[in-house]
């Protein structure tokens, strides 16, 4: 296996969706191609560092007027009792 | 390839009726039985189902759109949009998958609005090259959250995720940040499993090629 050959499979081997057979030869290149090891290592460090990082925080207070502004649109479109909206917990 | 429009940016909101026949679950899930007490006119029940999905859909929107008000309006009418066509939801594939899907259209519609074309859509910029081929071969030593503050790092991936084409930028968002599976993201953006595992590989390159470039420039420039 070559490294564009490695490339082609690293979504499959990132995702866990690799044959055994493949899954060896993966692993072969990787212990003997440092470049693939270091994309491995920091492709996987990018997807961990954006999962584990609040990019776009949604504040409780905004959170709360959207909700409400959506209930009051469901009201106002009529399928909904008429009824008080609460916007907090 | 300039693609005239997407599928998905076309596609009537009648059409947003899940598509995925998939056997009965076992067990009902607690989604269904929200949506069901709400399509019955039950209030607080929909607005539970808001209040567990609102950031999530602000997320994903604010991720493809990169913009914060149109993120807003879009979460407001994403879950307008779920609450006129509940009766279309069945169960037969998640809610928030159902909500995701309608939140990613509504998103395009509004890149397409803003850049006042009909060229941004799932398919624009696929053909591109750049960072799809590994260039850059420096380890991240120590790992980017021991080097910046929570503030900064945030920062440096918003800034890192909005170069990426709006293509890529959506099936990562919706594959690695939002965490849905490989087939939930295919059918959020009407795409097939091929087509998504090719985007989410030179979305996945092309970031850790930036990022890497970031964190190696920072690295020198702290020399």
């Amino acid at each position: 296996m070559n490294c564009t050959e490695f490339l082609a499979k690293l979504t499959d081997y990132f995702d866990g969706q690799i044959d055994p057979a493949l899954l060896a030869e993966v692993k072969q290149h990787l212990g003997t191609c440092h470049h693939c090891e270091v994309v491995v290592d920091t492709t996987r460090k990018t997807i961990d560092v954006y999962r584990g990082a609040e990019t776009y925080e949604l504040p409780e207070e905004l959170s709360n007027r959207l909700r409400a502004a959506v209930m009051e649109r469901c009201r106002i479109s009529g399928k909904l009792p008429d009824i008080a909206v609460k916007t907090t917990k | 390839m300039e693609v005239q429009s997407s599928p998905i940016v076309d596609q009537p909101l009648e059409l947003l009726a899940e598509t995925v026949v998939a056997e009965p679950p076992a067990e009902i899930h607690p989604d269904v039985a929200l949506v069901e007490r709400a399509k019955a006119g039950d209030t607080a029940a929909f607005e539970q189902l808001v209040r567990q999905y609102d950031r999530q859909i602000f997320r994903t929107a604010q991720h493809i759109t990169q913009n914060r008000e149109d993120a807003e309006d879009i979460t407001q009418d994403v879950f307008f949009k779920a609450f006129q066509k509940l009766n279309q939801f069945q169960g037969n594939s998640k809610f928030s998958t159902w909500l995701v899907r309608i939140a990613v259209n509504e998103s395009l519609m509004r890149l397409r609005k803003r850049k006042t074309s009909k060229t941004v859509s799932m398919d624009q910029d696929v053909e591109t090259a750049e960072g799809s081929i590994p260039r850059d071969f420096a380890e991240w030593r120590p790992n980017p959250e021991q080097n910046y503050s929570q503030s900064e790092l945030a920062e440096i991936l918003r800034k890192t995720i909005a170069g990426l084409p709006p293509g890529f930028r959506t099936v990562f968002t919706l594959r690695d940040i939002e965490n849905l599976s490989t087939e939930e993201t295919a059918e959020a953006l009407g795409l097939s499993v091929p087509a998504v595992k090719s985007r989410l590989l030179r979305a996945r390159l092309q970031l850790r090629e930036r990022l890497s470039r970031y964190f190696r420039q920072n690295k020198e420039a702290s020399k």
